[in-house]
Formats: structure tokens, C-alpha cells, sequence
């Protein structure tokens, strides 16, 4: 098991599978609120959806309704498990807080070069820990 | 973080519980982002209370009340009870909405949905919030002072507010925008401080950038080059203007996140290139050449193959005065074959309409709608297979969202295409 530490910016605990992707995310216009699917066009997920994910991610591009894309998701029960990224931006920040999922940032080792979609990931949003077992090759 | 009294008074109670909750929701902002205080404001631009059908009904069904103080309570101040909203203070004005009230039908939009968006402005009429709907304040009334605080949403309103205004926002979300309304305070982070306001990465233009078009594309490939960064762009960038700009930061905003961006000689805060890195050294330095431009190009109509255009979509972001001159002479005495939608503000509407230019693009055959725009309403005229547009914003988003072909090209490729129906631009 690898275990990076960070700053935890949504509080609980949740895990499941990764979903990863080294491309930042749009809320508005680059994902479908009501299925958690990215839809933005040369995105490398295009097609695939992050709910009941752990979603790892550089960071939120695009539209100020990052966040309402994402609370969205929250409501139709699409939102990913938790949220493990790296850039802060005010997007990110408050669509963290209204998804109410876990999410971690500022870890001590990038995520992007650990995790593999498909990994188990355990999110500790209280602690700040996240805990990866590498899936079976 | 450090709290002022009035901030610990709102959180105590002090000013009613919507405020306080719309406080706990800052604060719980704030910690995530690593902020250390709270700046005041008093220009807010958001969305507040507005709510599709699906939220109303979502919130009728979950928590019996699906109205205006319901869903600003639930949805936007995040809240666990439906609360009493006061009147907001300062300068608050509510950005895009649904729907032309007028040509909803056109729109695709109910009865049902044009009612409720009635209500709604009813409702923020009560609540103190001008009603402004549009992406681009700044052309509509509300048009900040360098260095003045304000809370904003919508990218291309944000990056042009930093950017051409010299005035400080980050973008802002609903939810955040509608606490701010409440408190009139929003996290001291981002854009607020000198310190990253200054450019890390710098584009050396050595391509002539002078068209509409040509400022499009450049914040298009901006937007990629630099991502979430500011960069600082150098050379024969012309005839700088609210309408060049508007078209540079839509773009740079929706291919990358960029928020705010200076070019040497004409932006507020780059006097200078030293002064706009800060005196240190750019972390990338990046070209922008004849062949970046191309591949800009190619990129934007990589969704474009058939050349049979049966849509033209202009007004992203909502068009000016300007635009509406250009297009109206284009227009003038001539019927349109394909469906064309100009989207605006209601503000420059009302100027449109004076000068004759309404009509002039109607009576070509053509719509002028105001509030809203095809992706923000995720709509086109029915049976649309292939869009031609003049916005590098529009032809990020549109495609993807409602399954279309798309063009991308002039003002004037696309009158043409709507004159002919077939899709001729080319790189000029």
C-alpha cells in the first residue's frame, strides 16, 4: 500500500476505484450533471464517468459553473467518492466544498504519477491521507 | 483564518440566520482555498436563486418547497433549512439565465420554464438584485474601477474584469456569489492580491494579430498554452478594443482557465514586461506563429465537414452595440437561408432597437434573442446538423453539448454562409 499525505480541504472518508486522467476537468460544458459522464470534446475520458469514482486529477478548467456542475452531481447522485487533485483554483475549491465528497490536495508526492485508474484509493478528507493498493497487473 | 467582528457577528447570528449561514458557507470556502481573511465587496455578479425546472422539482420533492428563498437556501447557500432571504446590499446584478422571454418558444422552452423564469426576476426584483442577463455586465451597466473588489461569475466577465478593467475578481461560483450578496465579504485569495496578479508564463506573438477572429484564436491558443496561469503576451498584437478583448478572454477562459492575462503596452498593469513578471524570468516562454496560428484554426473547425450550414449562432459572448451595426449592414435588404440567432444583453437591445438594427436583421430573416445563448440554453433551431460561428468560445462548447457539426470563422464567413447556406471561410 502507498500512502501520500496532504491538506485535506472536505472532510470524511470514502474508496473505491480511481478514475485518472493527467487533463484538467470543466464543470459546466464539460461534463453531464445528470450522469457524472465528461463530454468536452478532445477530452482523454470523453465518454466516461466518474460517478461513485475516486476521481485524481491535475485541476478545474473553464466555465464559473464548475461548481454548479459539480453540486449537481451531488443532487442526482452522479458525484464522484472523493476528489484527489493538484492545482488550487477557486473553482475546485468551492466545488469541493457543495459536492460534499472528500477531497485531498497538496500532497507530498504527485498523485498523477501514482495513481492508476483502476487502483483502489482510500480518501481521508479529516486526515488529509490518501491510500492507494496498486490493482493487480 | 483570521475573522473581523463583523464577519464573527454574521457567524454568531447577528444579522439573521440566512446571513449566517451564507458566512458558514464562506468560511468552509475559505479553508479549502487556504485563504487567511476575507476581502469586502461590494460588486457581486451571479446567479442567484435562479433554478431550472428540475432543481425546483428536485427541491419540491426532497424538501416540499421548490421556490425562490428555497432553492437560494438549499442550492446556493448550501443549507439544511429554507430560510427567510433579506434584501442583498451593495452593487449585486444577476448574469445569463435561461431563456429570451419573448422568443422562448423558438428556444425550445415551455410555457411552464418561461413562467417561473418570470417569477424568478420577480423575486430578485424583491431581493435587490438588478436584473442585468447577460455574460457581458461590462457592455450592460455594471463596469467596475480599477482596483475595486468584486465577486464574479461567468469566465469571460472574470478574465476581461482583471485583464482589461484592472478591477479584482476570481471566478466566482453560484453559491459563492450568493453568500457574498448576503455578507458583502469573499475570500482575501487569488486575483485580490498583488502577488498573483503578476504573469508566470510569456507568449511571444510574431504573427499579425489584428481581426476579431485573429484575437479569438490567439486566447484560444492561449488558453491551451498557459492553462490555469497568466501570461503575458508580447508583439504586434492590434487595434486593441472592448470587442477584441471580449473575444481573446472568452477563448482563453474556456480552452484553458485563464482569469487574467496582460499584454505589454496595452493592459492596465504591464507598463512593462518587467513589471509584469515581477522582475523574474517567465517559467515558459511560448511562440505564437504563423504555424500556431494555423493549428488553432484547424483545431477550431476540427469539427466541421459539411459544408450544408443550416444554423449561424453570433452574440458569444453577448454582442455589442458594435457587432450589431456590423452584422445589420451585412444584412441590410437580404434574406437569409439558413436559421440565424444574435444573442445580447437586454441593455443592448434596447440600443439595437433604437438604431434600427433589430429590424434590419430580422427583416433578413434572422432572431435576436437576449438572457441567454444556444449552449447556455443548450439549444438550436430544430433539425440543426452543422453551426457556423464567429466565437472560439462557442465552438469549444456548442459541439459538445448539443451534437452538432460546427464552422469557425468571421462575422462575415458567417453572414455568407447564412446568404448561401454553404460554409466558404477559409484562413485569411
Amino acid at each position: 500500500m502507498i500512502i501520500l499525505v496532504g491538506r485535506g480541504i472536505v472532510g470524511g472518508c470514502a474508496e473505491g476505484e480511481a478514475l485518472v486522467t493527467r487533463q484538467t476537468i470543466s464543470g459546466w460544458g464539460g461534463i453531464d450533471p445528470m450522469t457524472g459522464t465528461i463530454i468536452e470534446t478532445r477530452h482523454e475520458l470523453r465518454g466516461q464517468s466518474f460517478k461513485d469514482k475516486v476521481l485524481v486529477f491535475p485541476g478545474a478548467k473553464g466555465s464559473s459553473g464548475w461548481s454548479n456542475a459539480f453540486h449537481m452531481t451531488r443532487l442526482t447522485k452522479s458525484a464522484p467518492l472523493a476528489l484527489v487533485f493538484n492545482q488550487m483554483t477557486t473553482k475546485i475549491a468551492l466545488g469541493a466544498v457543495v459536492t460534499r465528497v472528500p477531497a485531498v490536495t497538496e500532497l507530498n508526492e504527485d498523485p498523477l504519477d501514482i495513481i492508476e485508474t483502476g487502483d483502489w484509493v482510500k480518501v481521508d478528507g479529516d486526515r488529509g491521507v490518501v491510500e492507494i493498493t496498486k490493482k493487480r497487473t | 483564518m483570521y475573522l473581523a467582528d463583523d464577519e464573527k457577528a454574521m457567524l454568531d447570528g447577528a444579522g439573521g440566520v440566512a446571513k449566517q449561514k451564507a458566512m458558514e458557507l464562506l468560511v468552509r470556502y475559505a479553508r479549502a482555498l487556504g485563504a487567511e481573511r476575507f476581502v469586502d465587496t461590494q460588486n457581486i455578479a451571479g446567479v442567484p436563486g435562479s433554478s431550472t425546472l428540475f432543481l425546483q422539482k428536485y427541491f419540491e420533492e426532497h424538501s416540499g418547497d421548490g421556490g425562490f428563498e428555497a432553492v437560494f437556501s438549499l442550492y446556493d447557500l448550501d443549507a439544511a433549512e429554507v430560510m427567510a432571504v433579506p434584501e442583498v446590499g451593495g452593487n449585486c446584478c444577476h448574469l445569463q439565465g435561461g431563456m429570451d422571454l419573448e422568443h422562448w418558444a423558438d428556444l425550445g422552452m415551455s410555457q411552464e420554464a418561461m413562467l417561473h423564469q418570470r417569477a424568478d426576476e420577480a423575486e430578485l426584483a424583491r431581493h435587490g438584485v438588478r436584473i442585468m442577463k447577460t455574460c457581458t455586465p461590462y457592455l450592460a451597466g455594471n463596469l467596475p474601477v480599477q482596483g475595486e473588489h468584486c465577486a464574479w461569475m461567468e469566465s469571460s466577465a472574470v478574465v476581461y474584469c482583471n485583464s482589461v478593467i484592472g478591477a479584482r475578481t476570481n471566478t466566482e461560483g453560484r453559491e459563492s456569489t450568493s453568500a457574498a450578496m448576503l455578507t458583502g465579504k469573499i475570500p482575501d485569495w487569488g486575483f485580490h492580491r498583488d502577488e498573483y496578479r503578476h504573469a508566470t508564463h510569456l507568449i511571444e506573438v510574431d504573427t499579425h494579430v489584428e481581426s476579431v477572429m485573429d484575437w479569438g484564436m490567439l486566447g484560444y491558443f492561449a488558453g491551451y498554452a498557459v492553462e490555469e496561469n497568466v501570461p503575458v503576451l508580447t508583439g504586434a498584437i492590434r487595434q486593441a478594443d472592448p470587442l477584441r478583448h471580449k473575444h481573446f478572454g472568452a477563448a482563453a477562459a474556456s480552452s484553458g482557465g485563464v482569469e487574467m492575462y496582460h499584454i505589454v503596452g496595452v493592459t492596465p498593469e504591464a507598463a512593462n514586461l518587467e513589471m509584469v513578471l515581477a522582475g523574474r524570468k517567465p517559467l515558459v516562454t511560448i511562440q505564437y506563429g504563423a504555424a500556431e496560428r494555423r493549428r488553432v484554426y484547424e483545431m477550431l473547425n476540427a469539427n466541421g465537414r459539411d459544408p450544408n450550414v443550416d444554423y449561424v449562432m453570433l452574440g458569444c459572448p453577448h454582442a455589442s452595440i458594435e457587432q450589431f451595426r456590423q452584422v445589420a449592414r451585412l444584412l441590410n435588404g437580404k434574406t437569409i437561408k439558413t436559421h440565424l440567432w444574435m444573442f445580447t444583453s437586454r441593455a443592448v437591445k434596447t440600443v439595437a432597437d433604437m438604431n434600427g438594427f433589430t429590424k434590419m436583421i430580422e427583416d433578413a430573416g434572422g432572431l435576436v434573442m437576449t438572457d441567454t445563448c444556444s449552449a447556455i440554453a443548450r439549444a438550436v433551431p430544430k433539425g440543426t446538423k452543422v453551426v457556423a460561428l464567429d466565437s472560439a468560445k462557442q465552438t469549444h462548447y456548442l459541439p459538445a453539448m448539443v451534437d452538432v457539426g460546427a464552422w469557425f470563422g468571421t462575422t462575415e464567413d458567417c453572414i455568407h454562409a447564412a446568404l448561401t447556406g454553404r460554409w466558404t471561410g477559409e484562413l485569411p
